[in-house]
């Protein structure tokens, strides 16, 4: 049983912050930025997280990953809720997500598309993004599929050093 | 160091008691979503529409699945793949809203069945309960069918939901603003497709002018509004399908020229007695993939693990 104090708020915070992502895990959930609010009244800790992409199926491992470790902790219930609004985007990953993501040999999002008023512009054939090999450096990159290993990233390959590399896709 | 070296941990370290053994459905897709409707909805014409769009994107994503294994190039496989996980996505948003805004539209299996709601709606309704469109449940074809019909329903799609942010319904409108991202991205990928395969050898133009025409005669059914969407309309939650018609047939028309592809007459397939995919009235194709999607959970209502 834990009694509430600001210490077990912060507590709870800092467990649930740290909960890897289970596609890339070598991010946290607060690098991902999918966390909106750790709650903490009597025995029952209150977390409300955004989905990534509509299917992502890591969604309900996310949701079993922090419940256990809180359970672990010694808080007694745990209740996680979906904010599906704002939907989230690549612009909330932190600058320490973006380090990490950087380290490991990943291309990072830019800033993603600002809405502009009237239709959805069609994107037909120019290069959506200017990126750079995250091995080599190069600007010689050419872009695979926009559709990668997961939901949340393209797939692309650096003319210069040859390497195929991830992109975090910016949405 | 991480929790998930081992994909059966999952399996026995759950909550204890078990869980059905088929869908996706391990958690609520809608878990802690505040569901309030405004006090003038009728909830009955709110659980169809959820159900026509829900199911539109049901029924794509496991013809998308179709391709698994069998696409011209890895990339392509997995582009196809991701497409359809998006929209089974936002399939089981719709169809356990559907079932949140009406339970008297999910199908009575038995008094112990372990299925939760977004699954009896997805395997245990036959075709005449289906509400999508027709355009979606067509046999995939060749490639060049394949991205000729995702940019039609791709197109579409995107221009209802970007109307639907607006919905006065919290999770129609959340699901919109979710969806216009990833549609965005099939948008683009069917449209490069098409432009690649239209302006490119003679046997990719004449595979996408074969495409181009079987697919156009189930293009202006997407846009009749059944009676649900027009009373949503009317109060703000949905949106009249009529009302997109000009942004679609300007997108279309922009790829087209791009790929050097003339539109083809237009040819309404028509509907059998007034009645369509939305009311019920199907093609054969659809029983079939019913048939292959729904059978071995049929075979196994009670089953858990």
């Amino acid at each position: 049983m834990v009694t509430v104090t600001a210490a077990t708020v912060s507590s709870a915070q800092e467990i649930v912050a740290s909960v890897m992502d289970p596609e890339m895990p070598l991010l946290t959930l607060a690098d991902l930025g999918v966390i909106r609010s750790v709650d903490v009244e009597a025995n029952l800790v209150c977390v409300t997280i955004t989905p990534t992409y509509s299917g992502c199926p890591a969604m309900a491992t996310m949701r079993d990953d922090i419940e256990h470790k809180l359970t672990d902790a010694g808080y007694g219930s745990v209740q996680i809720k979906t904010q599906l609004s704002p939907p989230w985007s690549s612009d909330w990953i932190s600058e320490e997500g973006l380090a990490k993501l950087r380290t490991a040999g990943y291309s990072v999002p830019g800033a993603a598309p600002r809405r502009t008023s009237g239709p959805i512009a069609l994107t037909l054939t120019a290069k959506p993004r200017d990126i750079l090999c995250p091995q080599c450096g190069s600007a010689n990159t050419r872009l695979s599929s926009e559709f990668g290993a997961t939901l949340c990233k393209a797939l692309y390959r650096c003319l210069d050093c040859l390497e195929p590399f991830d992109h975090v896709k910016e949405i | 160091m991480n929790d998930h070296d081992s994909a059966y941990d999952g399996l026995v370290d759950g909550d204890g008691h078990g869980q059905w053994a088929f869908g996706t459905s391990f958690d609520d897709p809608l878990a802690g979503v505040d569901t309030t409707v405004p006090d003038d909805v009728d909830l009955g014409a709110l659980a169809h529409y959820c159900l026509m769009l829900g199911d539109d994107a049901l029924v794509s994503s496991q013809r998308l699945a179709e391709w698994s294994t069998r696409a011209p190039e890895l990339e392509e496989e997995v582009a196809l793949a991701n497409v359809g996980l998006d929209l089974i996505g936002q399939a089981r948003l719709l169809l356990a809203r559907a079932a949140a805004a009406d339970s008297t539209v999910v199908p009575f299996i038995s008094d112990t069945s372990p299925v939760p709601a977004e699954d009896a709606l997805a395997f245990f309704r036959d075709q005449f309960g289906f509400r999508n469109v027709r355009l979606v449940e067509l046999a995939n074809g060749d490639f060049a069918h394949t991205v000729v019909r995702l940019l039609v329903f791709s197109t579409w799609r995107l221009a209802l939901f970007d109307r639907l942010r607006t919905s006065r319904d919290p999770v129609l409108a959340a699901v919109a603003n979710k969806g216009v991202k990833e549609l965005t991205y099939h948008r683009d990928y069917a449209a490069r497709w098409v432009v690649t395969l239209g302006a490119g050898t003679a046997e990719s133009k004449r595979r996408t002018a074969d495409a181009l025409l079987e697919i156009f005669p189930f293009v202006d059914e997407l846009f009749v509004p059944t009676q649900d969407e027009l009373v949503l309309a009317e109060v703000g939650v949905g949106v009249d399908p009529r009302t997109v018609r000009p942004e679609f047939d300007a997108v279309l028309a922009q790829v087209l020229h791009a790929a050097e592809m003339e539109e083809p007459p237009s040819r309404f397939s028509g509907f059998v007695g007034g009645r369509g995919g939305r009311a019920g009235l199907h093609t054969g194709a659809l029983g079939l993939l019913l048939a292959e999607m729904q059978s071995v959970a049929r075979e196994h209502p009670e089953g858990v693990w």
